[in-house]
């Protein structure tokens, strides 16, 4: 690990002009904010992320869970992973959130990873994670092995000639389901990020995840009020039948109205170099009786321009019999 | 320019970037100078000579580390101990019990011999101690989930189970 200053604020005031002392705040940043340190410690062990100085921003007071006047869930960036999966209102109002939080990771993991930790960690591709690899998110310009190599966990949506990483998080699905907005502060204010705008294809410059500026502070991330009578769920398909990343994941939720479906929202993980979500998927599904043949159809949309790579072509079919099934689990 | 913040103090040699930090481990209040760099892992063993946590992987996959801040248990391997300089009360597998008196949960490790080499074990017992407290469901099943952070490579795992459904009945829990 590389030597670097470690710094304590007590205000998000000091974390921006900390932050904004860097000139990225993608990879290769100088300055890192450090609150669970789930991923961040990790990275810098493998010299991943090597940066000058590390603002310790666990004390800034942003770790609450509550709901607000208009409805919405508000979770604070530094809040435990255990805690807004185990928090009441998650587990009642969202509950793929609550379930899609406890599929991943470890107790103790969860116990220390935070919401703007998991939002923002990094691909688990074994290429970006060894710096005797060639990386094109980690060394740009350096090229990607992983389309040549072993690549099964990797994606097969979004991705490009220059990068295949999927994005590991479990969270980060769930929460793209349900609408989530990014609550930033930066040197010019504060502003709101859909999730679903927050990162960015690879292209060929997939060593720019989000649009996160030097300096930018995630505060909290709202997530609106479920429809009434909504019901989701989420479901993860993996190698092991605990603490292993998604080969594939669906969080889905839907309402019911004359049993048929009033509204249906839903994401993949595991299969995209983002949190994965096709409205036009979801809307055939409106004013359909739920039966396998229409959540078949909608998964045939989702997977629509999917580019199997060499080991991971199986994927396909498993994310679109993810989508069925979770789909069939909230209808039943 | 270094801007320790309130819980951690510079040292006064300008080229020194060591931090002296305060730790409560054990219930013991611990002033140790370390460089910023170092885990809680690493001060526990070779600062403070706690060497009953266990150093596995160091990437927060394995589960040896593991340690109790404020109750909740964590990878130490993970966690800068600066961070936690005036924080948290830390517990150890040192802390939970002595060879005369045994937390339960050791006791119920020893009489199903739940370990074959014993690395993973200090680690085992501070993560089942902590499920004591979490919404872990009364079946097999739900500890094998609970104890998934935990890796075993001699494969102990049904004697651990066993042991924490012991502990967890003689402790008065599901």
């Amino acid at each position: 690990m590389r030597v670097f200053d470690f710094v304590q604020v007590s205000d998000a005031p000091a974390a921006i002009a900390a932050g904004a002392a860097s000139p990225t705040a993608q990879q290769g940043a100088s300055v890192r904010f450090l609150a669970g340190g789930t991923t961040l410690v990790d990275l810098m062990k493998l010299n991943v992320e090597y940066p000058d100085r590390v603002v310790d921003i666990s004390r800034l007071g942003l770790d609450g869970v509550a709901t607000l006047a208009n409805g919405d869930l508000s979770v604070g960036a530094t809040a435990r992973n255990s805690d807004l999966a185990h928090h009441p209102q998650v587990r009642e109002r969202y509950a793929a959130l609550s379930q899609a939080i406890l599929a991943g990771a470890s107790t103790q993991l969860r116990n220390a990873a935070t919401t703007a930790g998991n939002l923002l960690q990094r691909t688990r591709c074994m290429y970006f994670r060894d710096t005797a690899s060639a990386c094109n998110k980690r060394r740009p310009g350096s090229g990607c092995p992983a389309i040549t190599g072993t690549n099964r966990m990797l994606a097969i949506l979004g991705t490009s000639d220059a990068c295949i990483a999927a994005h590991p998080s479990d969270m980060a699905v769930a929460m793209m389901a349900y609408d989530a907005v990014v609550h930033v502060q930066g040197t010019s204010g504060a502003r709101q990020i859909p999730l679903s705008d927050l990162y960015v294809p690879p292209g060929n410059r997939p060593n720019i995840e989000t649009v996160l500026t030097p300096g930018d502070l995630v505060t909290h991330v709202t997530l609106p009020a479920p429809l009434a009578g909504e019901r989701s769920a989420y479901l993860k398909l993996r190698d092991r039948a605990s603490y292993e990343f998604a080969l594939v994941s669906a969080a889905v939720a839907v309402t019911l109205a004359d049993d048929k479906i009033a509204s249906a929202r839903f994401a993949l993980g595991g299969v995209g170099t983002r949190p994965w979500r096709v409205r036009d998927a979801e809307r055939t599904l409106a004013g359909q009786a739920p039966s396998d043949t229409v959540f078949r159809a909608a998964a045939d949309i989702c997977l629509q321009g999917a580019r199997p790579q060499s080991q991971n072509g199986f994927k396909v079919e498993l994310a679109k019999r993810c989508i069925v099934h979770a789909f069939k689990q909230v209808t039943r | 320019m270094t801007n320790s913040g309130e819980n951690t103090e510079a040292t006064e040699d300008p080229d020194d970037t060591r931090l002296t930090v305060t730790l409560k481990v054990n219930g013991q209040e611990c002033v140790v100078s370390i460089d910023p760099r170092v885990t809680l892992l690493d001060c526990l063993r070779e600062v403070l000579h706690l060497t009953g946590t266990k150093k596995g992987c160091d990437h927060g996959q394995c589960g040896a580390c593991t340690v109790h801040i404020d109750g909740r248990r964590v990878n130490s391997c993970l966690a800068l101990a600066a961070v936690h300089g005036g924080g948290g009360e830390i517990i150890t597998i040192e802390g939970l019990g002595t060879p005369g008196n045994l937390h339960p949960m050791q006791r119920a490790f020893l009489e199903n011999d739940a370990y074959q080499c014993g690395y993973c074990t200090s680690g085992q017992i501070m993560s089942a101690v902590a499920l004591l407290r979490e919404p872990c469901g009364a079946s097999d099943d739900d500890v094998r989930e609970f104890m998934s952070g935990n890796i075993c490579r001699c494969g102990a795992y049904p004697n651990i189970v066993r042991a924490i459904q012991q502990a967890r009945r003689a402790l008065g829990g599901s």
